[in-house]
Parts: structure tokens; sequence; C-alpha cells
């Protein structure tokens, strides 16, 4: 009892089961980063076939969250798991819930690709495609957090998220010009504010996954705090 | 050690027991290194840590239930409501009727469920006539739990208990002399679940009237049962916390690699 092995469990059991559910979320979210590359891809190139292909996908999403929903629950009721533990199985809850949920927004993405845009409305998809990316990269790196648990790069993407919202509202600001320009145009315009909408609340999901791998890494809720108190959390060393 | 202390005052209203560098050895092993440990009033404190760590050693000295063992040396300080209980002029047999001990195997006395409640109140003459002492005996069978499964055969003996009614019994003897703090040491580990789930449940009802300091070896009991929770190693409380907080977030790795079962 005298040494203090840092990195296993005495049950090498457990350490496999919550490696196993470490890793189905990472494939979990390599589906939903994927759903969405191909949501951005279809609405740039009206590619209607990968807007369907996206939306028939949507069920793999699904189906990973029950499957992470139920390993986590039998990893409870086995192993009662505590301290970091404990909070890698409710951050996994909780993300894994947010992963379906941004799967959900990728589907409405999806079906506005899927509508047809006359030549002079291009331009509002190219909006669009840009807000895109940057979700995608947002997406991306907070996965990276999740895979590293690296706390100081969830405090980036929760940054990151400011600068989504501000291009959010540009977005609909010239959007809403364009409306009152021509009237005749709001039904397809509202697609894509409808789209735009989708993929700044995607930019918060992101910034609640990251908010659970700073809770994993330091044990400490830091939602609907500052950024300031998030990055004392994160930079104070245990 | 870890736990803060307040100023001299507020610390004499809160603590039931201060405890001070305080060290243990059997013959020349040193069982318990220069522990500082408060038990507040009205708590429930529970003691974790793995086998051999010194929790039981550290417990038995809150009672001196060591003395009883002549290898066993103990220093540093130990006051009960400001009061040194190792002072030459304290008498053990009333000092364990302040504070109790509820063991880990179910001990009732050879006698009947009556007398085993009855047997603390004569020997400390607190009560001078039966009418009083069947008062003592009803009330302490009811606070343990156990008046309505016995209240129809107490000239029985209390070895015919089952094993949860036994050591429900053993609680109930305990409290018939108004201790201020029990010690319970591991009182679940010889018990089955049902039984377990009601001691813990009058663990729960006890901390209105007294002070619990339990040792036990099953985390989720600790988690479920305490207010703070101390987790030793090696003869050294590593850690006090909110049980709350002990269990999410332990503020040592030494505790955090316990509790996540990662000593190998």
């Amino acid at each position: 009892m005298e040494h203090v092995n840092s990195g296993r469990h005495i049950s090498s059991q457990f350490d496999e089961e919550l490696k196993e559910v470490r890793n189905a979320v990472l494939s979990m979210g390599g589906v939903v980063e994927k759903q969405l590359t191909d949501a951005i891809q279809a609405i740039k190139t009206s590619d209607h076939e990968l807007a369907d292909r996206v939306l028939s996908n949507d069920t793999r999403v699904n189906a990973l969250e029950m499957d992470i929903d139920n390993a986590c629950t039998q990893l409870i009721a086995k192993r009662q798991p505590t301290a970091r533990d404990l909070r890698q199985i409710i951050a996994t809850f909780k993300t894994i819930a947010d992963l379906e949920r941004i799967g959900d927004e990728v589907k409405r993405i999806a079906a506005v690709a899927k509508e047809s845009f006359s030549s002079e409305q291009q331009h509002l998809l190219a909006a669009l495609e840009n807000l895109g990316q940057l979700v995608l990269n947002m997406l991306r790196t907070v996965l990276n957090a999740f895979a590293r648990m690296d706390a100081e790069e969830a405090l980036e993407v929760h940054r990151t998220d400011q600068g989504i919202d501000r291009q959010y509202e540009g977005m609909l600001r010239q959007l809403m010009t364009y409306m009152m320009e021509d009237p005749r145009s709001i039904p397809k315009i509202m697609d894509v504010v409808f789209s735009a909408r989708s993929l700044e609340r995607i930019g918060d999901r992101c910034q609640n996954i990251a908010e659970y791998v700073i809770y994993n890494v330091h044990g400490k809720d830091v939602r609907h705090t500052s950024d300031e108190d998030m990055e004392q959390t994160v930079r104070k060393s245990r | 050690m870890q736990n803060s202390q307040s100023s001299p005052d507020i610390a004499s209203q809160q603590t039931a027991i201060t405890a001070r560098n305080v060290e243990v050895f059997y013959g020349d092993t040193q069982a318990i290194k220069g522990i500082d440990l408060d038990v507040r009033n009205n708590e429930v404190l529970s003691f974790i840590g793995p086998s051999g760590c010194g929790k039981s050693t550290f417990l038995r000295c809150l009672n001196r239930m060591n003395d009883t063992i002549d290898s066993c040396r103990v220093t540093g300080s130990i006051e009960l409501d400001g009061q040194d209980i190792y002072h030459s002029s304290v008498d053990e047999v009333l000092l364990r009727a302040k504070v109790g001990m509820v063991f880990q195997k179910p001990n009732p006395f050879p006698k009947s469920i009556y007398d085993n409640i009855a047997y603390g109140p004569k020997l400390h003459g607190l009560v001078e006539r039966k009418p009083e002492l069947d008062e003592i005996v009803e009330s302490s069978l009811r606070r343990a739990g156990l008046w309505e499964e016995v209240k129809d055969r107490l000239n029985e003996p209390g070895t015919g208990l089952s094993g949860g009614q036994q050591q429900r019994l053993c609680i109930a003897r305990t409290i018939a002399v108004s201790p201020e703090v029990i010690l319970m040491d591991e009182p679940c580990s010889a018990l089955d679940p049902i039984a377990t789930g009601i001691i813990e449940e009058l663990i729960h009802d006890l901390k209105e009237k007294f002070t619990i300091v339990i040792v036990t070896h099953n985390m989720q009991q600790a988690a479920r049962v305490s207010d703070r929770t101390a987790f030793f190693h090696l003869g050294e409380v590593v850690e006090v916390s909110e049980t709350d907080d002990l269990f999410t977030n332990p503020k040592h790795k030494r505790t955090e690699d316990y509790i996540t079962g990662r000593y190998g």
C-alpha cells in the first residue's frame, strides 16, 4: 500500500472500461465533426446528395450517444467512481449530450443545403460558409482539448466563441439589410438565418464542452462564471 | 492539520474533541505521526484509509481504549470540551461513558436485551428507581431504532438477535449512558446491505444529539453518512475535507489515488 501507482487502477478492467468510454466519445466527436464538414461542403457546392448523406448519418450520432450513455451508467453502477474518474464520467455524459445536439443542428444546416439558391443569392451562402469554417475549427479544437484533457486549450476555445458571436451578429445585420432591399428574397434569407443560428448554437455547445473539460481537469464547475474566474481556475496549479 | 482553526472562543463552541500533535507507539513502532484534528459538535466525521494507516488506532485514542494495550504509548494532547482526557485525574470509565464506542463485531453482553441497556446507567448511578431505568431502556432502544422489534422480548438474551439487531443493541447500550461522542469502528463490516442501510440511517438520526466519529473501509459509506472525511495514510492525516469535496475533488494526490483505487 505504500507505493502510489499514479496512472492505473488496481483493477485493470476499470482502466480499460474508462479508456473505452473515452475513445467512444472521441469517435462520436469524429463523426459529428465529419457531419459538420460535409454539411458546410454541401452548402458550398450545393451538393444535395451529400446533404442527404448528412441527414441520414445523424442516426449514427444518436446511436453512439446511447451506447456511451449505457457504458457510463454501467461504470457508475459497477465501479462507484470517485474524484477524477467520477468527473470524467460526468463530463462524458454532458459532452455527448452536447455532441448529439450539435448533430441535430448540423441536420438543420444540411436541410438548407438542399434548397436551391439563385446565382444572385450565392453570396449569402459564402458568408454562411465562412462562419461554418470558424465553428468547425472550434469544434475540432474542443475535441482535441477533450482528447488531451487540456484545460488551457479548452479555455482558448471558450474565448473563440466571442468571435463567432460577433460574426453571427454582423451576418444578421447584413441579412436584414438584404431583406429590406428585396422582400421577395426573405424566405431564402430566413433559411440562411436559421443555418447561421445553428452554427452559432454549435459554437455555444463547443463552449459547453470546453467547460466540461475544465471541470474534468480542475474539479471546478466554471459554467456561468466570468472569463477571469475561469482563467484563474485554469491557471491555478494544484 | 489541514483543517483551519478558528479563534479559541468560537472553536470551543464548535469543537467536541481537539487533538494536537498526537503520536502513538506500539513498542518501538510509531503508528501515528503527529496528528492534529478537530471533531466538531454534532458532526459525523469519517476516517478512511488503507489497512494499517492508523485510523482505528487514532480512534481508540479518543476514549483511551489504547490504554488497555500494554505496549501502547500515546503522546500529544487530546481534549474533550477543553479538558485533557489523558490527565491523571480523568476516570477512564467515566470518559468512556462520555465517549462511547461501537465495535466492528457486535458484542452484546451475554445477558438479556433489557440488561444490556440497563448495565451502563446502573453502573454509572444514573438512575435510582426501576421506572427511570425502564424509561432509559425504552428511549435508548427507540433511538437505536430497535424498540419495535424487541419490546415484547426484553428478557430474551441479546445474543439471540440478528447481527444487525445486535449492532443496534450495542448502539442503544452506548447511548443509554448519554455520551457526547460515539466512536464507531467499522460498525457495518459484519453486516449485510439491509442491516448496513439501517445503521447508516440511524447514524444520520443520531447526529442530531451526538457527535459521531466512524472508521470505515467502505468509502461509499463514508460518502453517504459523513459530513467530513479524514483520509489517513501511513499514520498521518493527509486531508480532512467536507465529504462532498473529498470524493469529487480531493486536494491531495495521495487522497485521489486512494479513493479512485489507484494504489498498487
